[in-house]
């Protein structure tokens, strides 16, 4: 095998930091190449060297594509090379068609008039090569996520791509559409199109991968052969994080107590179309000190659910009650939902949950002003012990409390999010996806604050697209499909074969 | 993904140095206001700090402030308000239609007027807050309907003059209790005190901070920072007190500043105002009301945009069909010169003052030194597109 690409040396300094350190990466001529670490590893700085991002000369080190050395100095450069980076936030225009959005920038065209038919014609053909059942004229905010990267992806193939990268791409997939996206790759590889795949999923890694390199702090640790021995994923991330992970969940000690949220016949439409019914009918249970999973797959109303929950956030023509300890309770408006003791940690902690211009400090009392003022003057000093304490209590990696929100990685502005609900001093706290995005040691330590949640006698319900995590962190798990809740699994029975059978078989008849 | 970069601070370099580049918008613009000042004073040859014209400055630019301290409430929330200046001109007329061809008391005319203004500023929130119409678009339409309003009202002419008592709001000075001679004391006094209390409220602030753990500040900057305020205050009130002393406008203003300083800052209602700002999506998952407080942020405007409104025709002895016109603009470009993000969530009530005073004291200065009016509007219009465009450059410097 010949390699297509190899990087050497690779060194690249910001002011007083190093975040690249003599990193070495060889990708083979038609081979699918992982590439992981944790966040800050230096992953994505490794891809902007490679892509051109960080011209030529801001580095050192030397990358040679195609038995070439060579000097990049934009992306248009690499672009035209072959290699094309597929970003974690993909960077299409809602509402432009799927051929508008393919061939932007690159249109087909014959002194500036755009040739609609060759355009629509290329589109199929590109279309059909990813397996995506669309009209090239559909427009993308019509399409969800899978499918867009499925055309991100389709983009790439217009530009003759040799070298795809792909950044974390299935982080907002459900299982299905994540398939799909990895047998596409493995089918590319078959016809010649070699990938970098950068991802946390290692379960996915482990499906398609060749080979997997893996950074620590900069520098490269070691690169594995798949196809020489077994890689265990208890091999990869012991070398991420430098440390053996026995276990990738803490261990759990608390005990399930009384019943304390009762949710009835839960219903909510749909916001604009008021007769789809989104929450069809659902009733359920948290008692204090558990930790209830709700499983389904994207779309299956969960995150619809919880927001309906929590004051009407979500939804139209809702109905039905919930109580707390016995007690029904007004949940109709956020700051009732907060006042009587139900918090929602949000999936998008960006756009729902930090105001990201402010600092730490100013993001954790947000939704207990109350609590850091004296009558409506808020008082900084309280302000300032309670962030403190916080940062201490979840160990926020941070400058100080005056750092801005929009400047920490993803496992800290999680935690950021997670320490103003528990300022909130919640009963029942939802989290949405609460680990998405974010590395395995982050992961870990937010495992370890929900179960001291539970400890502490709070009822904690979890929603995630990664059954593995359900299993590793929840007492009972509930199955969602189609906006009704099709049965629950106590977590010695659950397994992700029973739910996925759960949700192919009852879902199926129900639709 | 810029993890690397960020999460691990910036090694060996001094923390003044860090702390002046974070900050460096703050202190800029209160630089930038001294260099104009020192230029201008220099360029009139000493005409501009004489207190005759520094009285001139306060009332000129009082209406300005007034409503800038609004305009900051409406720009942090996200929002703009373009019908300030037509308000304005509108409840000016109304205030001349009560008074002089009604003949109601000026009091009671004054509190009518504000409450129409706050009513005005309610109903153009409603829109904004309640039915999420954009807010340029009620402000662009109210500015049309308020100046059709007030040519109605006014049927063309300009109606005065005032009373005197109703004139004495802009033209009228506190009285010396202590019967200085030539020299303003009780105007002094006030502004010794105001200067001791600002001192002593931050340093106790300061205490407080080292009592838990080490403060933002560095202690350099702490003490010049102060020495430059109660300096500036002291020195501004002394000058004042050697002509006639402190206009009761001033005090106005001055209240005003202090209080909406105070709420932006330091109340549960301005934290949140701050929040709905930077992420309205955000700080309604966190149980804010931010309709409620977009409402509240224009009925005030409405109000302070009515105030300005009485301060200019008592001023002016008269309402006139002029009134207000293309004021909104001089307002907006005060908050966003003195660093408030057109994004929203950003931004200090001291900020758009300082920022007014620069407008102001350009165009007292350029007035002076006779440059044509041509030329004040492009230089006007230079210095606020460099104000943001400093913004701008400094916040991708940081990133």
């Amino acid at each position: 095998m010949t390699a297509i690409l190899e990087m050497r040396g690779i060194t690249k300094t910001f002011p007083g930091v190093n975040a690249l350190d003599n990193v070495n990466l060889t990708v083979e001529q038609g081979e699918i190449h992982a590439l992981v670490g944790e966040n800050g590893a230096g992953k994505s700085t490794l891809m902007k060297v490679l892509s051109g991002v960080y011209p030529s000369g801001e580095y050192e080190g030397q990358i040679v594509f195609e038995g070439e050395e060579r000097h990049f100095h934009g992306i248009a450069d690499s672009e035209h090379a072959g290699i094309v980076i597929i970003h974690q936030e993909l960077a299409l225009v809602p509402l432009l068609s799927i051929a508008e959005n393919i061939f932007l920038g690159n249109e087909r065209a014959e002194r500036g008039i755009v040739d609609w038919s060759e355009t629509y014609r290329r589109t199929e053909e590109l279309l059909q090569r990813v397996g995506l059942k669309e009209s090239p004229r559909t427009k993308v905010t019509h399409l969800g996520l899978g499918k867009q990267q499925l055309v991100e992806i389709a983009k790439a193939l217009s530009k003759e791509v040799k070298l795809l990268i792909l950044d974390e791409p299935t982080s907002s997939l459900n299982e299905n559409d994540s398939q799909a996206l990895l047998e596409l790759l493995v089918d590319l590889k078959h016809k010649g199109v070699s990938s970098i795949l950068i991802s946390h999923k290692l379960n996915e890694i482990s499906q398609v991968a060749d080979r997997i390199t893996v950074l620590r702090d900069g520098a490269t640790v070691s690169t594995m052969d798949c196809h020489a021995r077994e890689i265990s994923e208890g091999d990869i991330v012991r070398d991420m994080v430098g440390r053996s992970l026995s276990d990738r969940f803490p261990k759990r000690d608390h005990e399930v107590g009384e019943t304390l949220l009762e949710v009835r016949n839960w219903t909510a439409h749909h916001p604009i179309h008021t007769d789809r019914k989104i929450v069809d009918d659902v009733s359920f249970e948290v008692k204090a000190g558990e930790v209830v999973g709700i499983a389904g797959l994207m779309g299956a109303g969960r995150t619809e659910l919880a927001m309906s929950l929590f004051g009407k956030s979500y939804g139209d023509r809702i109905s039905g009650e919930v109580y707390l300890r016995g007690q029904k309770v007004d949940v109709s408006t956020v700051e009732k939902a907060i006042a009587s003791g139900i918090c929602y940690a949000t999936e998008d902690r960006k756009q729902y949950g930090l105001v990201l211009d402010q600092t730490i400090r100013r993001n954790i009392p947000l939704a207990n002003l109350k609590g850091v003022a004296n009558g409506v003057v808020v008082d900084d000093h309280k302000e300032r012990i309670v962030a403190e304490e916080y940062r201490k209590a979840l160990a926020i990696k941070c400058s100080g409390i005056g750092q801005k929100t929009v400047n920490l990685s993803g496992g800290n502005q999680q935690k950021v999010v997670l320490s103003k609900w528990l300022y909130a001093e919640p009963d029942i706290l939802i989290l949405d996806e609460p680990t998405r995005g974010i590395d395995v040691g982050a992961k870990y330590e937010i495992y370890t604050i929900i179960n001291d949640l539970a400890r502490q006698g709070k009822g904690i319900i979890v929603i995630s697209s990664e059954m593995p995590e359900l299993l590793g962190t929840c007492d009972r798990i509930y199955v969602m499909n189609k906006g009704q809740f099709l049965g629950q699994l106590p977590i010695a029975e659950a397994s992700q074969e029973k739910i996925m059978s759960m949700i192919l078989q009852k879902g199926g008849m129900a639709a | 993904m810029t993890e690397a970069t960020s999460t691990r601070a910036p090694a060996g370099r001094p923390p003044i140095l860090d702390y002046l580049k974070t900050h460096v918008r703050e202190y800029g613009i209160l630089l930038a206001l001294i260099v104009i000042m020192a230029f201008f004073q220099i360029s009139t040859g000493g005409i501009l700090l004489k207190p005759v014209n520094l009285t001139n400055l306060v009332l000129q630019n009082s209406y300005v402030i007034i409503m800038a301290v609004g305009m900051l409430l409406v720009i942090v929330c996200g929002h703009i308000d373009l019908s300030v200046g037509s308000v304005m001109g509108f409840i000016g007329a109304l205030s001349a239609t009560l008074i002089v061809n009604y003949n109601i008391p000026w009091v009671p005319a004054a509190i009518i007027c504000l409450a129409v203004g706050a009513l005005i500023g309610a109903i153009q929130g409603y829109w904004i807050a309640y039915w999420k119409i954009p807010s340029f678009i009620v402000t662009l339409a109210g500015m049309l309907v308020f100046k059709g309003m007030m040519m109605a009202l006014l049927a063309g002419q300009s109606v005065g003059p005032f009373p005197d008592g109703f004139r004495m709001i802009s033209t009228g000075f506190i009285p010396d209790l202590f019967g200085g001679d030539g020299l303003h004391l009780f105007s002094l006094f006030l502004g010794v005190a105001v200067a001791a209390i600002l001192v002593w409220l931050s340093v106790r602030s300061r205490a407080k901070e080292q009592k838990h753990g080490t403060p933002d500040e560095p202690f350099a900057f702490f003490v010049a920072r102060n020495i430059i305020v109660a300096g500036a205050i002291v020195w501004l009130v002394y000058l004042l007190a050697t002509s006639r002393g402190l206009p009761n406008v001033f005090i106005i203003m001055a209240v005003l500043i202090a209080g909406y300083s105070f709420i932006a800052r330091q109340t549960t209602i301005g934290r949140r105002i701050y929040a709905v700002g930077g992420n309205q999506k955000a700080a309604k998952l966190s149980g804010i009301n931010s309709e409620r407080l977009t409402f509240l942020v224009f009925a005030n405007m409405g109000m302070l945009a009515a105030l300005a409104g009485l301060v200019f025709a008592a001023r002016l002895n008269m309402a006139t069909p002029k009134a207000g016109e293309t004021f909104e603009l001089d307002v907006i470009a005060a908050v966003f010169i003195g660093g408030a993000s057109m994004a929203g969530g950003v931004g200090t009530i001291v900020g758009a003052v300082i920022g007014a005073f620069i407008m102001g004291v350009m165009n007292n200065g350029m007035s002076i030194m006779g440059i044509g009016i041509d030329w004040q509007q492009m230089i006007k219009g230079l210095v606020l597109l460099a104000a943001v465009i400093f913004d701008v450059y400094n916040k991708t410097k940081a990133a």
